[in-house]
């Protein structure tokens, strides 16, 4: 099956019944395959009349304590913003799937991973985290899909799903096996009907009083804490006794395994950090491994935003290298290899 | 075996549903697969193509960066991705759309008049079909059985009734 319709279909399996979205490249066949399918089973579709709409409709339907989702790509969610800023300070479980596009601006159509800083690092307004969750293939989509959700209701946070255009548009076998894996807490907190036998919720992320809104972030931060403690996933390979390690993930990870090989048989031994939970960042992981004999190579299909954290996490106890293409293109197997025989041999490379 | 796939050539010749049709019959052999379509600016261009892995491995890329065969249906798709083979690769083409030859000496060529072929079968859509036989006896990419089983699949049923002449025409491409 395509990524988006595997999106879409994990999100039903996951117990959504109530989807808003609207069309962009390359993710429309989510919407597509929502709008076939609510009909049958009896949810709700709706093509809302803009991206704003759209969170905002997700934002209702979650107040209400069910399970729901929008999906877009990158300009439609920079429109997304305030409404997923709001959905964090109401602690709503909303889940977003990003499909990201190269820009800035219209940009293009083509597959990129320059919505890091911008799903990572906030993207809209006030001191607030989403989940971010990062597939590298159809079947990590449906899986991390049906997770997003239970991490959502879990904290009552927005989670991400983000994926490149490629991961939305490629065709991957897809084993739909855990039923049982989902689940569905209590919403005590939700507007659905006090039926006058207690008092009414209210959802809302204003707070007027310093003291008040102080005390309500406070208390989303202990929640993020959790998080990062209990929440981070990571995929290490092949870093015991490496020369050189390569963070990256999504499509950029998948080229990377290739890469593994092709360094082997040149005597290179090259190891992988794939992050899949883009926050909580893996800090461990290269913690771990900071002491990498020839140091560390970034790869993005951007011009260099996870680096950032990679760097932070290394903590200046090694070199942090970077590779990257941006405009659509991808970062191709030839190139990153070439970039790891220049740095295990010493000669060099993007130092950052 | 690790086979890596391009297929390329105008939209509306069916690119993009061979590659899906021998990623199908792939799986139904119970081999990794992948299939990558181009979906950016020079599809709606006219061009297509697709990258379909089938291997025995757990598939790490799904971006091929050196084919073991290469499909095309028409010139430019050929002058754009003839590079792409790796030495001793296969590469398949219709002769009625790619009049110029690879000029690589290093790669096997097989060109047949699929379209001309299509056209006397009665059914000008089988022109792709037909090279696909010809990828198949000549790399084994997957079995001709599997082929069927990927048709029964992914067709429509009212469109079932064209499986047999399907098959017939992959065999002519296989046999030509």
């Amino acid at each position: 099956m395509k990524g988006n319709e595997v999106i879409a279909e994990a999100a039903l399996r996951a117990g959504c019944r109530h989807y808003f979205g609207y069309p962009i490249t390359p993710q429309t066949e989510v919407a597509h395959y929502m709008a076939r399918k609510m009909e049958e089973i009896g949810g709700t579709f709706v093509q809302a009349e803009s991206e704003v709409a759209a969170i905002n409709m997700v934002y209702g339907a979650a107040s209400a304590g069910v399970r729901a989702m929008t999906s877009s790509s990158s300009p439609g969610i920079s429109l997304k913003q305030e409404g997923i800023s709001y959905a964090a300070g109401a602690e709503l479980p909303i889940v977003v799937i990003d499909i990201v596009r190269c820009g800035p601006g219209l940009g293009g159509i083509l597959p990129a991973q320059c919505d890091y800083y911008q799903m990572v690092k906030g993207g809209g307004h006030g001191d607030y985290h989403n989940i971010v969750l990062a597939p590298q293939g159809v079947q990590e989509m449906y899986e991390l899909v049906v997770d997003a959700f239970n991490l959502a209701d879990k904290y009552r946070n927005p989670v991400v799903v983000m994926g490149d255009g490629y991961m939305g548009q490629m065709m991957e076998a897809v084993e739909f096996r855990d039923q049982e894996k989902i689940e569905r807490p209590e919403k005590p907190w939700a507007a659905c009907g006090s039926e006058m036998k207690r008092p009414h919720n209210t959802i809302t992320s204003i707070y007027i009083e310093a003291d008040v809104l102080e005390a309500h972030v406070r208390h989303m931060y202990e929640k993020y804490k959790a998080i990062e403690e209990n929440e981070v996933r990571v995929d290490v390979q092949n870093c015991e006794g490496a020369d050189v390690i390569i963070a990256a993930y999504g499509t950029c990870a998948r080229v990377t395994k290739n890469v593994i090989k092709d360094a082997a048989k040149l005597g290179i031994k090259v190891g992988l950090i794939r992050p899949i939970t883009l926050w909580p960042f893996p800090k461990k992981a290269f913690e771990q491994y900071a002491k990498v004999p020839k140091g560390f190579l970034t790869v993005e299909m951007s011009m260099g935003q996870m680096i950032d954290d990679v760097k932070l996490a290394v903590n200046g106890q090694n070199n942090v290298y970077f590779y990257g293409r941006t405009g659509g293109n991808v970062p191709g197997q030839k190139d990153i290899l070439a970039e790891v025989v220049k740095i295990a041999r010493g000669e060099g490379g993007d130092l950052r | 075996m690790d086979n890596q796939v391009i297929f390329a050539g105008f939209g509306g010749q069916g690119i993009l549903s061979m590659g899906r049709f021998i990623a199908h019959a792939g799986l139904h052999e119970g081999k990794h697969v992948s299939w990558l379509p181009s979906y950016g600016p020079e599809m709606r261009g006219g061009t297509a193509n697709c990258n379909v892995i089938v291997s025995d491995e757990e598939v790490g890329s799904p971006i091929i960066s050196e084919a073991t065969a290469l499909v095309v249906m028409n010139q430019p798709s050929l002058e754009k991705f003839e590079s792409y083979v790796e030495p001793g690769g296969v590469i398949v083409l219709d002769t009625d759309l790619v009049p110029v030859l690879p000029e690589r000496k290093d790669v096997r060529v097989f060109s047949l008049p699929a379209t001309k072929m299509a056209y006397e079968m009665g059914n000008p859509t089988f022109a792709g079909v037909i090279l696909l036989g010809k990828l198949i006896k000549e790399t084994g990419v997957v079995r001709f059985e599997s082929f069927e089983a990927a048709l029964r699949g992914i067709l429509k049923p009212k469109k079932h009734y064209l499986i047999p002449e399907e098959m017939k025409a992959l065999q002519a491409g296989a046999d030509y």
